[in-house]
């Protein structure tokens, strides 16, 4: 061992005094949620073993069966969202078909989506958004609406105000989070200029039979409270190939996605040939995340 | 007389690059698969009333007989049934060129006036896709979306708004 550097895993073994006793037998805790090393670094046997954790503490925890993944980047892949803010009519059918989808927390509250009203007159104007308009019928006269989430950005301000190195960009441009990793600090949601993450300020509930069983290590599992969360983009969902949950469920087909290397793609077609813009672009975040003028 | 901007192609192909540069980046729609019209119940096949063996009325009327809960809210005042529902085969749809279509193609019917929402659709940018990124694609016609008499997309009702920072954790 001389000359290389400690792993946290053979320090934390050390100090618990089994740094004598077989590899095998200290394995045992080293790969709970405290000892463990951070995500990237795991090896396949241990993300394997944590994944079957979770499995078996969500499935007894909610009475169903529940099937944890990891499943990584595609090579050659980079996710691209637009959005068409001619077409929102602000029904914010996307933000419960993502409640739904991505487990979130019903009580106390969290929406990754929230869609604000602005005024047609005013043109987009975050100081004069409102999120909580309620209507007979929308879109309202004389408004439109643009829903935020994580904008996926490819500069990414949270991820470099982690501390702890709990948040990062995969290869495929989604920005993930290690709910077992975070510590909760919150630095990530002052630096993000979108108001994209949520904190769990509370254990999260969410009713068994609404409970999406399907889940990703880094994307929808239940979250512990006192951590962040966010968009991933629906990770679970495209890393398998499928559209996002929103995507799906959007009645005025306004929301598009897709991989922005694939020149025959639909996010390609739109920052080809339609009017695209992002959210402060000012702030040089670079997002993933379009909107555009469909009309 | 014809408004403008529904001037017709006459006898153009309305599929393939003679659409225009723009069309040609719209790729082809053949991985992704179009489910059937939707259809008022029990009113297809037209010709169950409609007997081919009756001389088919060609003035301009409003409907008195039958047809009476459609409220034609489409360039109605330069179109009526007959400029899309075939005369000659009622089971039909024809295209301005006179081409006979099936109900289940009748976005071509569409795309003769709408062509820049054609060529969107046809990249999968204009309505709803649902399905695989990478593959198998579901997609929806226009009529699953607009009543094809009334096309303006109905006002819905949205989803309750989000509990506002001080409504939380009480």
């Amino acid at each position: 061992m001389s000359g290389s550097v400690l792993s946290r895993r053979e320090f934390l073994c050390a100090l618990a005094g089994c740094a004598a006793a077989a590899a095998g037998a200290c394995s045992d805790f080293t790969h709970t949620p405290f000892f463990r090393e951070r995500f990237k670094e795991l090896s396949g046997e241990d993300v394997a073993r944590i994944l079957a954790d979770l499995e078996r503490e969500h499935t007894a925890a909610y009475g169903k069966d529940v099937h944890v993944g990891a499943e990584p980047a595609r090579a050659g892949v980079e996710f691209g969202y637009a959005l068409d803010i001619s077409r929102c009519v602000g029904c914010r059918r996307c933000v419960y078909a993502c409640v739904d989808e991505n487990n979130q927390s019903r009580d106390p509250q969290v929406h990754w989506i929230r869609v604000l009203e602005m005024e047609k007159e005013r043109g987009i104007d975050f100081a004069g958004a409102n999120a909580y308009y309620d209507a007979e019928a929308v879109p309202r006269p004389g408004h439109f609406y643009l829903p935020v989430a994580c904008q996926q950005c490819e500069n990414p301000s949270c991820v470099k105000s982690c501390p702890v190195g709990a948040t990062w960009k995969e290869p495929d441009g989604i920005v993930v989070i290690d709910y077992d990793w975070c510590i909760g600090c919150r630095c990530c949601m002052s630096a993000c200029p979108y108001g994209a993450r949520h904190f769990n300020w509370s254990d999260p509930l969410i009713p068994s039979d609404e409970l999406n069983p399907e889940m990703h290590y880094l994307g929808n599992r239940p979250r512990p409270k006192g951590v962040v969360e966010k968009c991933t983009f629906c990770i679970q969902r495209v890393r398998k190939g499928l559209y996002p949950a929103c995507v799906e469920v959007c009645p005025v087909g306004a929301r598009k996605f897709g991989d922005l290397r694939d020149p025959s793609s639909e996010v390609r077609y739109i920052l080809e040939n339609k009017r695209v813009f992002v959210l402060k672009n000012e702030l040089n975040t670079r997002p993933r995340f379009f909107y555009f003028y469909g009309l | 007389m014809l408004a403008a901007s529904c001037e017709p192609s006459h006898g153009r192909p309305l599929f393939g690059p003679a659409g225009g540069e723009a069309a040609s980046a719209a790729p082809e729609p053949t991985d992704f698969e179009v489910p059937p019209p939707p259809f008022t119940e029990g009113a297809f096949p037209c010709s169950d009333c409609h007997d081919p063996e009756i001389e088919v009325n060609t003035t301009r009327r409003s409907m008195r007989a039958a047809h009476q809960e459609i409220v034609l809210r489409h360039d109605e005042g330069n179109r009526w049934c007959l400029d899309c529902h075939s005369a000659e085969d009622r089971d039909r749809l024809h295209l301005a060129g006179g081409e006979k279509i099936e109900f289940s193609e009748s976005y071509r019917l569409c795309g003769q006036c709408h062509g820049d929402k054609y060529r969107d659709w046809r990249a999968g940018v204009h309505g709803r896709r649902t399905g695989s990124w990478d593959g198998k694609k579901r997609y929806l016609q226009c009529v699953h979306c607009h009543n094809a008499h009334s096309p303006h997309f109905e006002p819905i009702q949205p989803l309750p708004p989000p509990a506002r920072p001080e409504e939380i954790g009480r």
